[in-house]
């Protein structure tokens, strides 16, 4: 009864060959496809910083149509957003990390994983929606700004949609803090609050410096929110009540103009070259973030 | 070991998020239909022109069964770049083509041929509890260059203004700056005011002008909702105020109005040819139902 279904050895090592090489090519194609990104935006992207002088490239006036390409106003634009986003949900990523693995009863803990996860699967367009019609009136009222698209709005959304990012992978890194140093901590007469500021969460920190960057990796590269949200006027952030005016974002621009774009036009290439702007800075944050990660390993694990 | 490829795979899943909304293909999701039916009439391009056109497709395709027509927007430029490409054969679009994308129809071996299918009247737009009933084209002018900030300037309460104005890749925008803001003069450098907010539709717009007692915005006649309050314009301090109506428009009373056209690739043949007749003749009958004037 059982001949037909108990494979011989050399079919099972067939299959593992076949699953094997497989799975390799599927990995490899990641790569792969990465860099042929990588090479199709440096090719249509790199021609605007041959056509455009860069005084006019980092100039501060982003009018396309009439030739002139200053990126700076999307660049300060973009940093103002995530770096607000970022200082938003870091406390409260980090404090919702300690109290889902530190303090909260087990059955709390099977509760709000889950749910967590499910906050990162909200569409981006429904919490712009939720933006443009609840959040920016508010925020028009109470602090009495001219409109309540500003950068600020967009900071909020933005915070909200790095926070699970930030949650999981901080709640990772207190995870693999061993159970020894907080019975150590406690042994030492340290009360539960003094173990987890004093010695788990400094113990977990690069762990949470990577959470923070993949954060803002999230915040920095989000497109439609923001572009609901933030108002798009190419203004120069440089004065204080910048955060409550309006603001417009690279990923904005680019997502917004794209449609309309000659292609091969100088306007087509600027709004490549943005986008290898835009993947600078992300890698660069990524970069950090592995550093850090890489640099905890080194150590032998914990710090 | 599993620490760095988990590392290399966090990096390399970060660097692509940034990237998804970048290629050409996410501005216009309809994409290109594999080898359509002979009798189906591909029509793509201005937003202002979408809900007429499906209107004029829909009562069509009522008269004549046999025929089938997909009408799309995305703007005016993605219409008129889907004509050159030759996936549509109608391209909408609420400016003339520009200069450079005729240069790019006839690099492709392709004749643009326009025709002119309604007007539109741009209506500017308050919120309704905003005191000022009407304006002057060069007082619109200097608020949306930045040099009038504050609705006391222009008769009204001491509020700051807040700009709306389509995105660059609106024919209305393009329409806009160049008959208001520059007031009509082919040498004027002015731009909108940098304080601008660019609103990526017209529902954008609107529902910013009905919650914000302190914004400005303009749109086709056809988009404005009774929940705005539309203004008044003089073409100059001595000429009278006039709203936005049919009657204004095709009496040249009302100053901002415009053609809007549809391309086609060539001279029409056959089905191409028999509904653009019918939308110039006939058809011509829905345009003002729709809040647009029509060309009779």
């Amino acid at each position: 009864m059982t001949e037909n279904s108990t494979p011989t050895s050399s079919q099972l090592r067939w299959t593992e060959f076949t699953v094997e090489a497989l799975i390799r090519v599927l990995g490899f194609s990641t790569i792969g496809f990465v860099l042929l990104i990588f090479f199709f935006l440096l090719r249509e992207g790199v021609p605007v910083f041959l056509e455009v002088p860069p005084g006019n490239l980092f100039g501060t006036r982003w009018y396309p149509t009439f030739d002139l390409f200053g990126t700076l106003p999307l660049i300060l634009g973009s940093a103002l957003v995530t770096v607000t986003a970022i200082a938003i949900a870091l406390p409260l990523g980090v404090a919702t990390a300690v109290f889902i693995r530190e303090v909260a009863p087990n059955w709390a803990r099977e509760i709000l994983k889950p749910v967590i996860e499910v906050l990162a699967g909200i569409p981006s367009v429904v919490l712009g929606f939720l933006g443009m019609t609840l959040i920016a009136p508010l925020i028009r009222e109470t602090l009495g700004a001219p409109t309540g698209l500003t950068a600020f709005t967009g900071a909020l959304i933005l915070a909200y949609m790095a926070l699970p990012t930030i949650i999981s992978v901080a709640e990772d890194a207190l995870d693999a803090v061993p159970k020894s140093y907080r019975d150590a901590g406690l042994a030492m007469g340290a009360t539960q609050w003094q173990t987890i500021w004093r010695v788990v969460v400094p113990a977990a920190r690069s762990g949470i410096v990577t959470a923070v960057m993949l954060g803002m990796g999230r915040a920095i590269g989000e497109t439609m929110a923001v572009m609901m949200v933030t108002g798009n006027a190419a203004r120069m952030p440089l004065t204080l009540d910048s955060l409550f005016r309006p603001i417009r974002t690279m990923t904005a621009t680019i997502a917004a103009e794209m449609g309309e774009v000659a292609q091969g036009s100088t306007h087509y290439h600027a709004l490549f070259g943005i986008g290898i702007i835009l993947f600078l800075l992300t890698f660069l944050i990524n970069l950090a973030a592995a550093s850090v990660m890489f640099k905890k390993r080194r150590r032998g694990g914990l710090r | 070991m599993t620490r760095r490829r988990l590392t290399i795979g966090l990096l390399l899943l970060g660097l692509s998020w940034p990237l998804v909304g970048c290629g050409p293909e996410s501005s216009a999701p309809a994409g290109e239909p594999p080898q359509p039916p002979a009798q189906t009439i591909e029509n793509k391009g201005s937003d202002t022109l979408v809900n007429l056109a499906l209107a004029w497709a829909e009562e069509y395709v009522r008269l004549h069964p046999d025929v089938r027509i997909s009408v799309t927007g995305g703007g005016s430029g993605t219409g008129i770049a889907a004509m050159i490409n030759g996936t549509v054969d109608i391209a909408n679009a609420s400016r003339k083509m520009k200069p450079e994308e005729i240069d790019a129809a006839e690099a492709n071996g392709i004749t643009p041929v326009e025709f002119v299918v309604a007007r539109d009247a741009i209506a500017v737009v308050v919120h309704p509890s905003n005191p000022v009933d009407g304006l002057t084209l060069r007082q619109i002018s200097d608020i949306y260059t930045g040099k009038i900030t504050n609705w006391r300037q222009v008769g009204g309460e001491d509020r700051p203004i807040v700009l709306l104005s389509r995105e660059s890749n609106s024919g209305t925008y393009v329409y806009f700056l160049e008959n208001v803001v520059r007031l009509g003069d082919k040498e004027s450098e002015l731009l909108f005011s940098p304080d601008t907010l660019l609103m990526p539709s017209s529902e954008g717009i609107s529902a910013e002008v009905r919650q914000n007692p302190n914004a400005i915005g303009y749109d086709g006649l056809g988009y404005v909702t009774p929940d705005q309050k539309t203004l008044a314009i003089a073409r100059d301090a001595n000429a009278p105020y006039v709203l936005p109506s049919v009657a204004t428009v095709n009496d040249g009373s009302y100053p901002i109005s415009r053609p809007l056209y549809m391309y086609t690739a060539g001279e029409p043949s056959g089905q191409v040819k028999d509904y653009l007749d019918w939308v110039l003749s006939d058809g011509q009958t829905l345009v003002a139902e729709l809040g647009f004037v029509p060309l009779r």
